[in-house]
């Protein structure tokens, strides 16, 4: 039987003292993936189709490179951000929770790093 | 806490079919949630008539019709009758509104009335607001100065008191905090509409000095930020206000002070 005030529950363990920091990194990163997605598509609709080498090359070209590094980044941190509130929002065994938080910013980092990966083998070896 | 079906002790049933008032012309059909903690059933639903002829044009009139002349054992909460008290909340038609002002013509059909979503029913259209009221009281909705009391009183310019309407209106009835997915899930962490509207309340008070003190408090991924602007809560406030907008004045503030 719980025995605490109702003001005691309420109170709990207090204020994280954080959130705004997520909130805003939400924000950004969603502000900065309408430019960058925009320049994907453009290139997807450009290069659909072209031959293997010239995709290549033009996947190479520096300025090319760099947005699409930061279109990886910022798509997979706006993606780790979306999820966590998912699993706050839903879960509520502590340990689930906890687990899942932690698979989550693994599965991100993962992802994260091949996508990177792949995109200055491109830049860097053709 | 996300259910997608309901506990076996809370299904729902069929309840008693009451019988019509004799020599009625106009009956209106009210379906209404009925639980009893002292008999051990599951919760079920009531059938009632009512003579229209008889009987107020408000949704708070055909359940006092129906407390006074069929079932004196329907609970509900009622005061005011005229919307600022907030005790006759309930989910009418539903949407989360004020039995005392839903008028029965502004409802195709049959009147379907259940207690506010997602909270312990106390007795049939009586929710269990304990929880609702202490995190009110968490925010400390009151006056806090550091600086010694002025000889009459702490003064306000015009401009700024009119920075308080659509917060000072509002009177606690629950409606929008119960309308809200992010409360049902987490409403024991999350504070909710109404809170965080009062909570602006205070924290747009030109008169207030613990600004600083109060958005700490509020700084927390659950307290403040499950709010996810679904927005059903300005949706069904019956007094009209925007506890939404209020929330992402107070996100603008935890910004402001950080850049």
């Amino acid at each position: 039987m719980d025995m605490r005030t109702p003001l005691g529950k309420v109170r709990g363990l207090g204020s994280a003292k954080s959130g705004t920091e997520h909130f805003w990194r939400v924000r950004t990163t969603s502000i900065a993936l309408v430019p960058l997605l925009l320049f994907y598509i453009v290139f997807l609709i450009l290069y659909g189709g072209r031959p293997y080498p010239e995709v290549v090359s033009a996947l190479s070209n520096p300025f090319v490179a760099t947005i699409n590094g930061l279109t990886v980044i910022a798509s997979i941190v706006h993606m780790r951000l979306g999820m966590e509130e998912v699993i706050q929002d839903y879960i509520h065994n502590e340990v689930t929770k906890m687990a899942l938080l932690i698979l989550n910013a693994f599965f991100s980092l993962l992802v994260g790093g091949l996508c990177l990966f792949a995109v200055l083998k491109i830049a860097f070896a053709g | 806490m996300v259910e997608l079906a309901l506990p076996k002790n809370s299904q729902m049933t069929e309840g008693k079919v009451w019988p019509k008032p004799a020599d009625a012309k106009n009956v209106r059909e009210l379906r209404i949630y009925r639980w009893n903690p002292d008999d051990g059933k599951n919760p079920s639903i009531d059938t009632f008539y009512v003579d229209v002829d008889d009987c107020g044009p408000m949704v708070l009139d055909a359940l006092l019709y129906i407390k006074n002349k069929v079932d004196p054992s329907l609970a509900l909460r009622r005061s005011c009758r005229e919307g600022i008290c907030g005790s006759c909340a309930m989910n009418i038609d539903g949407s989360n509104t004020l039995a005392c002002t839903k008028g029965m013509e502004d409802i195709k059909g049959t009147v379907k009335i259940y207690p506010l979503p997602h909270m312990p029913v106390v007795k049939d259209l009586v929710p269990d607001l304990t929880n609702f009221y202490a995190q009110h009281r968490s925010i400390e909705p009151w006056l806090k100065t550091v600086s010694p009391p002025p000889a009459k009183e702490w003064k306000q310019s015009h401009e700024d008191r009119q920075k308080l309407d659509g917060l000072y209106e509002c009177i606690l009835c629950a409606c929008c905090s119960t309308s809200c997915p992010s409360y049902w899930w987490n409403g024991d962490r999350y504070l909710g509409p109404a809170t965080l509207l009062q909570a602006y309340r205070w924290l747009i008070d030109s008169r207030d000095e613990a600004k600083g003190e109060r958005l700490d408090n509020l700084e927390d991924p659950f307290r403040l930020y499950r709010c996810h602007t679904i927005m059903n809560c300005a949706q069904t406030c019956p007094k009209g206000l925007n506890p939404a907008k209020a929330i992402a004045e107070i996100k603008k503030m935890m910004i402001e002070r950080r850049v």
